[in-house]
């Protein structure tokens, strides 16, 4: 059963008539990211692809706040239109999953969904200032607001993105945007080895430069040839200034102008390289960048993967054989030992809802996380294991 | 008032408990944990060595206030752990014990974030402060929390790096004071603000565990604990390690100086700029009387004939320094600008900033003052400059506005004179009068220096009771007896537990 509310009393009901009825809710965008997380475990849908619009949108204070419906495609066409973008580059999951449907700019705040850009302008969540839920209980709740800096009370607004629905049913969410560079560029170092090419990602992204985009692409990954890639945006005698100190810096050979930029990152940032209908499980890692080889090598010891890096090296995609357990073991033991955490992002119904898709939590931590999901979910009717189990 | 000998001292601490003058209320100390503060203070001394334990009323004496110094309790004693395993120690004792503590780092808030009460114990970061691990390829430090903010940038300058949230007392302040208060600074409107430089921390909660949150690497999975933590004002833990981002200096920074007929030019100037897509790594503004004193203090060049000033910062290489103001000076001048001044020297460049920095010790040198720290969005800057003005005089006092305009977060400096309660009331009220207007425009309550005591009683301004409700149930989810610093940021009435 899909219910489609328009307005937030419509939610208020919703919530009410489960908690009634001692069902739960999946709540779901536009649906292109159902496959991303555990499968849900809920009796009825709640789609926020009717609660659509822009609240506001003031470019002279580069911000925006729209409600969790309103397609992403809509807002970036509405920021370019007045040269501005988000920040923080937000992935687009249809290329990996396949399948139809408009990502929403609620489901980017409440899964905290960045690309390329999230090392130099941070994540989503950095850009996402304020928002309005429906907790489990149905209380409508304001957190954060419409300015940059505000320290006013719990920082709720962060807790919720990235809490995947689970504390509430977003309405409206407030972000910053910033202006559109005037152009872009990418130089490309050829033939580096993973270990060679984060030391050159990291040197780049140590200059002052302003690097905003540091892939690894070993050979295969779109190419025949190894490409370690490093983006500039800015006005064009920068951009063209920065790509000649970039060069004598860490070498580089060609260059890529702002169109072809624009789509590679795009590719990157979507996880292109593994696209549908390739079905191999694919493994999300963040790591310190300097770690990031030795990690994945940790891994291939229990058998091929194919890989790529972003955020300078910081970011590894593993696609690997979608069998038994995806690998969970090598990825869980590589990642316990070289620090950080793994997602699971794609992978069967069946599998995902066996193993744990998310990095499994300490006990304090998960302590912790149940209590906050118990504050605003008195009966745990949002987004029921979609994170964890009993989460 | 920063430097107020002791008769001054011990005045206001008379006036502030001894009158009913005082607008924030504290919650009367719990008689049943005085009673057994002979008990409680030698369960400490068998936790921590003497060096760490401050019971004596003279050395305590020192941590019973911050920068909000017209407020002041005596603590019931005074713990500074050597590590994180002490911190631990004491606080799982202090839990079993049902006792009250109060986190602090340097005292340099100006919310009245750090101020004690006298059924609680403090607990100190100051043995705390040696930074553990730099590490260039990855961009990260790692500290413990008593590290002072500038002590990172410092250690690091040498290789080109730095740490980018620089709030104006950078010199004393801890990392884990601005963790606490989410600091932000002159720099943040390229840089973003602690939360946004901070990857991972090491927490104590009330009870004694310890959790790691986040790490050296970026995002976290499961909830973002991290964004909650970072500017919970010590409600949550008790942070004792802390791995910050490092950013690579720029080429170059030249700061510039704009002086503007009036505060109303110089605001639409602002404006004006960010509207035109040009991020600036600061914009700071003055008005007369702001620039007026900062001169005085710091002889930095601002021009004493203009009725506002603003210093932008641009960064680059010197070419792309110099066509990004050359945009600038040029919306400047649309707005009328009447003195353009780029700093010639590195020298001169740091005039300006120590200038602008030493602001709210340069007013304190005049005259006793509060500082408010609401944010607005910036289309409202000019009228709510406006509106501070009228507020203020209809009170009878005096107000100098230095502030961040770039990102609106507004600093109106009251000034009064503290030795007269009739005139901190005022003081206070003016205070809370704009910070209404704030949150009425479409900005909040505090853009960096946090609730605190201050501003704990305007939450209800702000927020709706669920909204505070919902607040205060995720605080309680972390420390369910309301033990860690339990008088600041919700309103004492009305608490759900």
């Amino acid at each position: 059963m899909i219910l489609s509310p328009t307005t937030e009393s419509d939610i208020v009901a919703a919530i009410s008539d489960a908690r009634a009825k001692r069902t739960s809710l999946a709540i779901q965008g536009g649906g292109t990211r159902k496959n991303l997380g555990r499968p849900a475990q809920a009796e009825r849908t709640l789609s926020l692809a009717a609660m659509d619009g822009i609240v506001f949108y003031e470019p002279a204070e580069m911000v925006f706040c729209a409600r969790a419906g309103t397609p992403v495609a809509t807002i970036e066409k509405m920021l370019a239109e007045r040269g501005q973008m988000l920040p923080f580059e937000p992935m687009d999951h249809r290329r990996l999953y396949g399948g139809a449907g408009a990502p929403t700019i609620g489901a980017v705040a409440a899964c905290n969904i960045s690309g390329p850009r999230r090392i130099s302008h941070g994540a989503a969540r950095d850009s996402l200032i304020g928002l309005k839920l429906v907790n489990g209980a149905g209380e409508s709740i304001k957190t954060g607001g419409r300015v940059m800096k505000n320290v006013t009370g719990l920082d709720l607004v962060k807790l919720s993105s990235g809490a995947f629905g689970a504390l509430g049913v977003l309405t409206e969410a407030t972000f910053k945007a910033l202006p559109r560079p005037e152009t872009s560029a990418t130089l490309i170092i050829r033939n580096l080895d993973d270990s060679r090419a984060i030391a050159a990602l990291s040197q780049a992204l140590g200059s002052p430069f302003e690097v905003s985009g540091a892939a690894h692409l070993p050979a295969g990954a779109g190419a025949p040839e190894a490409r370690t890639l490093l983006r500039v945006e800015n006005f064009k005698s920068s951009v063209d200034y920065r790509l000649g100190e970039l060069r004598k810096l860490v070498g580089g050979d060609i260059v890529l102008a702002d169109d072809e930029t624009r789509a590679l990152w795009r590719d990157i940032g979507d996880c292109a390289m593994f696209a549908a209908p390739d079905d191999r499980a694919v493994w999300r890692i963040s790591t310190a960048p300097s770690r990031g080889p030795d990690l994945v090598r940790l891994v291939q010891k229990g058998g091929a993967v194919a890989h790529f890096f972003d955020w300078g090296g910081g970011l590894i995609w593993l696609a690997v054989d979608a069998a038994d357990d995806a690998r969970e073991k090598d990825v869980r033991a590589a990642t316990a030992a070289c620090g950080g955490h793994a997602t699971l992002v794609r992978a069967p119904d069946e599998l995902r809802a066996r193993i744990d898709v998310f990095q499994p939590l300490p006990e304090p931590m998960m302590k912790l996380s149940r209590a906050i999901k118990t504050s605003f979910d008195p009966d745990g009717i949002l987004n029921p294991g979609r994170m964890y189990a009993g989460v | 008032m920063h430097d107020a000998g002791a008769a001054c001292f011990l005045h206001v601490a008379i006036s502030a408990m001894g009158t009913a003058m005082s607008a924030i209320a504290f919650p009367s100390p719990d008689p049943a944990i005085l009673a057994r503060r002979d008990e409680i203070v030698v369960g400490l001394a068998a936790l921590v060595p003497p060096e760490c334990l401050i019971t004596s009323v003279d050395e305590r004496r020192v941590y019973e206030t911050d920068a909000l110094t017209a407020y002041r309790r005596l603590p019931l004693a005074v713990v500074l752990p050597r590590s994180t395993e002490e911190t631990s120690k004491v606080m799982a004792w202090l839990h079993n014990q049902g006792v009250k503590v109060v986190p602090r780092g340097a005292g340099t808030s100006l919310s009245g974030g750090a101020i004690p009460q006298e059924d609680a114990v403090v607990i100190g970061v100051s043995k705390m402060a040696r930074i553990l691990d730099i590490d260039y390829a990855d961009r990260i430090a790692r500290v413990q929390a008593g590290v002072t903010n500038l002590g990172i940038s410092d250690a690091v300058m040498a290789d080109g790096f730095f740490y980018a949230p620089d709030p104006s007392s950078q010199l004393a302040c801890t990392i884990a004071g601005n963790i606490g208060m989410n600091s932000g600074g002159a720099h943040c409107l390229k840089y973003g603000v602690t939360t946004n430089n901070v990857l991972g921390v090491k927490m104590v909660l009330m009870d004694g565990t310890v959790v790691d949150i986040g790490g050296d690497w970026l995002d976290a999975s499961g909830y973002d604990l991290l964004g909650l933590v970072i500017g919970s004002e010590g409600q949550l833990g008790i942070v004792t390690e802390a791995t910050v981002r490092l950013l690579r200096k720029a080429e170059g920074a030249r700061p510039v100086l704009f002086g503007f007929e009036t505060s109303e030019s110089a605001a639409a100037c602002v404006a004006d700029i960010i509207g035109h897509g040009i991020i600036p790594v600061a914009m700071e503004f003055m008005d007369k009387l702001a620039i007026e004193i900062c001169e005085a203090f710091a002889h930095a060049g601002y021009p004493l004939d203009a009725g506002a000033l603003l210093i932008v910062e641009v960064e680059g290489s010197d070419d792309e320094m110099e066509a990004q103001l050359q945009k600038i000076v040029a919306i400047a001048q649309k707005h009328g600008v009447k003195t353009v001044r780029e700093s010639q020297s590195a020298l001169e460049a740091a005039l300006i900033w120590k200038g602008r920095k030493s602001a709210f010790g340069a007013t304190g040198r005049v005259a006793d003052y509060i500082c408010m720290d609401g944010t607005v969005p910036t289309s409202q800057l000019v009228r709510v400059l406006n509106e501070t003005y009228r507020i203020v005089e209809s009170y009878g006092l005096r107000v100098a506005n230095v502030f961040h305009a770039g990102d609106g977060n507004m600093h109106p400096l009251i000034m009064y004179n503290v030795n007269d309660p009739a005139e901190q009331e005022k003081a206070e009220k003016a205070g809370e009068d704009i910070l209404r207007l704030c949150v009425d425009v479409g900005g909040c309550l505090t853009g960096e220096h946090g609730v605190g005591i201050e501003k704990r009683d305007l939450m209800t301004h702000q927020f709706t009771a669920a909204d505070l409700a919902q607040q205060m149930r995720v605080r309680a989810a972390f420390d369910r007896d309301w033990l860690l610093n339990p008088a600041k940021v919700f309103p004492l009435e009305g608490r759900a537990a």
